[in-house]
């Protein structure tokens, strides 16, 4: 049997409008990677690779209270980071986002960032914050460094002053006669004006 | 090979220990054939350590995975650019880097010095090969480079994900040659005390061994913050990390003694102060070096434990007591030669500059070793983290970077009013000009402000200096100004390159104070989703992620997620960040998998990209964007400062002399009052 042009166009048009949409539906099953714009989400090959499985963050994560407070507060998984870079930049580190979870869960219950902190050391101890409070021998640590470079320009500028006064009462050393020629002199002049200038 | 290489490591140790005995003995003196010998070992030394590191080098290119180095730091399929670096990627590798590079420089110092120093160089190679002694030693008894295991893994681990970067290639090497070639100018310091010989010759002698040292340094620590940048995936540059520390006293200490070593040159000053400064930078360097692998500091640098730092802390210790031993018996021997005239002078500022960078220097090592010093006394743990190091250091560092400023005005010996008034008025209008420009754009970041503002005074006294210079030659030579610029450099590079350096530094101060502006937003966007962020430039950008592709490459499978960008709704491109799981060659996953950041730079703010990860094994993903402003200008800075360090140790550059009188003028020179250096 044979089915001319016409006929094949005509019987085309009448199916395309049911049959479309779902083949595209089928392609869309068909495909594991999504399409940009579509909002799809396809599954991935490997989702072993790609580390620690992630849930979507929300907008506390964006909360720069939180971001504050978590930046005062030291990871304990012995990475030497804050909480909240450790838990956006080290994704095998299981501690930070533990921690992170604490931090919300004390917001969550209205505490402020000073009771959130206090919070951390009663249960941590003092290493939970990433500089010490300064009180007792740990404001020696804040205190001991300006304090030294202070005393030490005190005395510094002590003796300078003692020096230069020693040097303006001493008799001037005599000034050896300057063997030049008139050419040579001049030339100095030239350069003495010109870090004059 | 192995077997080649210990039997080479031991001959280093044994003609090097010769070599100690003869040049500490004195004979020398009396039997030049002796002194020939000394000098001569040290070639040795270096003969043999080539040939251990050849060896080890035969190793890892082999992959001999029966050697527990080559196994625990190199694989089948890792690059061979990355088998080259997995050198001085482990700690015993590196130790053989150390003492390798050590020797060369050592040879180099025997050969370049002027045969006017030739008293000093049997003493040099005696420290020299002391030092090279010590660092075999370490690897004989404690960690062998060459150790063998009891079996033959099929294949090694791999190198660390975060050492397969460039960077990585090259910055451990730059850092460690600063901190090697420190221990030529230590040598010569001690040479000059031992030989009693204390005029201004050694300073002469190690002027380029101390600006290669500074340079290196310099690099390294540039280059160490590009890859933290580029390869740590948290946003910054520069944590006060224990072991960046580590990297930056000995900088600070060999800074303030290319300054201070400026007024003992000109005026006979500060001598004992210098040699304390050379002393203290050699030991910085060591310390620096027993932080990073005795693991008693918590480092994301540093090796892994290991008992080589109980080594390290008894070399530490003993160079400390016999060098500052030396330098007490010497201490009559140092007096200075002249006496400061005036506190208003170029003297007096260096010496405040002095004060401030060794501050600055303890104050790091202080923090560095406080939660040791406060668990010895309290006996509770705390962490010192940066919060603690920005408000210790960042006004002291804004002081410093004001004297860098004032610094190059001040004269020499005296300063009058008039000439006060002259020299400072031009910089303080600039930074005034931008301290109100700042102001009414509405910053108000205290410590941002003040460095900008500093920023712009010190640039108003750079500028004066180079616009007086250039126009004082049009005057007497009526050059034109590009000719005039280059002549002016390229006569006194020692000044105008320092000058470049503070340029650098200025540069530097900069893009640190626009880190206080930087944004950051977490998002998780499934393909096609988007979100905007504001810059602090008034930019707006949009970011869409398109999705995620997975694919292997020669040692790792990458997740790759890409995400569209615009700036203010024009397109700027695609930027890639991943996800890799490095494996060996049989596909067996070797580390945790790493990140790979996406960075656009520009002149403005980066645009960092960070993917985090994956929602359920979906294409969904978590990402941190980032925008941080004038980052690029830190790696700009660092090519600046090292351009002006190259510059100031050129060779040549003296003082031309032109016409007729040239050729009976040769020895001819002024020291002209208040044309000092920076």
């Amino acid at each position: 049997m044979t089915l001319s042009r016409r006929k094949f166009l005509e019987q085309l048009a009448l199916v395309a409008p049911v049959s479309l949409p779902a083949i595209k539906s089928w392609a869309e099953q068909q495909q594991g990677d999504s399409l940009a714009g579509r909002g799809a989400t396809g599954t991935l090959r490997d989702p072993s690779v790609i580390g620690r499985p992630r849930t979507p963050t929300d907008h506390k994560e964006n909360d720069s209270e939180i971001q504050a407070i978590e930046q005062q507060l030291a990871c304990n998984c012995g990475c030497t980071l804050d909480v909240f870079t450790c838990r956006t930049t080290d994704f095998s580190c299981t501690y930070s986002p533990a921690l992170h979870r604490e931090v919300l869960a004390l917001r969550n219950e209205g505490k402020s960032a000073r009771e959130i902190l206090d919070a951390f050391v009663g249960k941590y101890g003092e290493k939970a914050l990433m500089a010490p409070k300064p009180k007792g021998f740990n404001l020696w640590g804040y205190l001991l460094p300006g304090t030294a470079i202070g005393a030490a320009a005190v005395a510094l500028l002590a003796v300078l002053r003692r020096r230069a006064a020693i040097a303006q009462t001493a008799e001037p050393t005599p000034v050896p006669p300057v063997h030049a020629s008139p050419d040579e002199l001049a030339r100095l002049q030239r350069a003495l004006e010109e870090v004059n200038d | 090979m192995t077997l080649l290489g210990q039997f080479a490591l031991w001959a280093a140790l044994l003609v090097g220990l010769w070599c100690v005995a003869i040049a500490f003995s004195g004979r020398w003196q009396d039997q030049p054939e002796l002194a020939r010998s000394v000098v001569r070992s040290v070639y040795a030394v270096f003969g043999c350590l080539a040939v251990a590191s050849i060896a080890l080098w035969k190793g890892l290119i082999s992959h001999d995975f029966n050697i527990e180095y080559v196994a625990a730091y190199t694989s089948r399929n890792l690059p061979s650019y990355y088998i080259f670096s997995a050198f001085w990627a482990g700690q015993k590798g590196s130790l053989l880097f150390w003492a390798v590079v050590l020797s060369l420089f050592a040879s180099a110092a025997q050969l370049l010095t002027p045969r006017r120093y030739a008293h000093l160089m049997p003493y040099v190679a005696g420290v020299t090969a002391a030092v090279i002694a010590f660092f075999v030693s370490v690897m004989l008894f404690a960690a062998d480079p060459f150790e063998r295991m009891g079996f033959t893994p099929a294949d090694g681990r791999g190198l660390n994900p975060q050492l397969q970067n460039v960077g990585m290639v090259i910055h451990p090497p730059m850092l460690y040659l600063g901190y090697i070639s420190i221990t030529i100018p230590f040598a010569f310091a001690v040479a000059a005390l031992l030989s009693r010989r204390l005029d201004g010759g050694w300073i002469q002698a190690i002027r380029k061994w101390t600006l290669v040292s500074w340079l290196f340094l310099s690099i390294g620590i540039t280059l160490g913050m590009w890859w933290a940048y580029v390869e740590l995936g948290w946003g910054g540059y520069w944590a006060w990390d224990p072991v960046e520390n580590a990297s930056f006293l000995p900088w600070l200490t060999m800074t303030a003694f290319l300054h201070s070593v400026m007024i003992q040159e000109k005026r006979g000053m500060l001598k004992r102060w210098n040699f304390g400064l050379i002393f203290g930078t050699f030991l910085l360097s060591i310390f620096g070096t027993f932080i990073t692998r005795s693991g008693v500091i918590a480092s994301v640098h540093s090796f892994t434990q290991s008992n080589v730092g109980y080594f390290f802390l008894a070399f530490l210790v003993v160079i400390c007591v016999l060098a500052f031993t030396l330098l007490y018996t010497r201490w009559p021997l140092l007096e200075a030669d002249v006496r400061l005239e005036s506190m208003v002078s170029r003297e007096a500022a260096f010496l405040f500059n002095n004060l401030l960078f060794v501050g600055i220097a303890f104050s790091v090592l202080w923090g560095t070793l406080f939660p040791i010093l406060s668990e010895l006394v309290k006996g509770t743990k705390i962490t010192v983290g940066p919060p603690f190091f920005n408000r210790v250091n960042v006004p002291l560092g804004l002081l410093l970077l004001g004297l860098t400023g004032v610094g190059p005005l001040i004269a020499w010996r005296k300063a009058s009013t008039a000439n006060l008034k002259r020299q400072f008025i031009a910089p303080s209008l600039a930074g005034v000009v931008t301290l109100v420009g700042l102001l009414a754009l509405g910053l108000r970041d205290l410590y941002a402000v003040m460095a900008l503002a500093l920023a712009g005074f010190v640039t108003g006294t750079i500028v004066q200096e180079f616009y007086r210079g250039i126009r004082a030659r049009r005057r007497m030579h009526g050059e034109s100004a590009p000719l005039a610029f280059g002549r002016l450099i390229g006569r006194n590079r020692r000044r105008y390159g320092g000058y470049l350096v503070h340029a650098g530094i200025v540069i530097y101060f900069v893009a640190f104070a626009g880190m206080a502006f930087k944004r950051e937003r977490e998002a998780t966007l499934k393909p096609g989703d988007s979100i905007e962020m504001q810059s602090p430039f008034g930019h707006t950008y949009r970011f869409t992620h398109l999705g995620i592709s997975q694919y292997e490459a020669l040692n790792r499978v990458v997740s790759a997620a890409t995400v569209e960008v615009t700036k203010d709704g024009r397109r700027a491109g695609l930027m890639t960040s991943e996800k890799r799981q490095h494996v060996d060659s049989f596909k067996r996953p070797t580390f945790e998998p790493s990140t790979e950041v996406a960075i656009r730079s520009g002149l403005q703010e980066d645009v960092y990209i960070v993917f985090a990860g994956a929602v359920n094994g979906t294409e969904e993903a978590v990402y941190r964007f980032n925008l941080n402003p004038l980052v690029w200008w830190v790696w700009f800075g660092g090519l600046v400062l090292v351009m002006g360090g190259l510059v100031t140790m050129w060779p040549g550059g003296g003082p031309v002399m032109t016409g007729p009188r040239r050729t009976h003028a040769d020895s001819y020179q002024v020291t002209l009052v208040g044309a000092g250096e920076p």
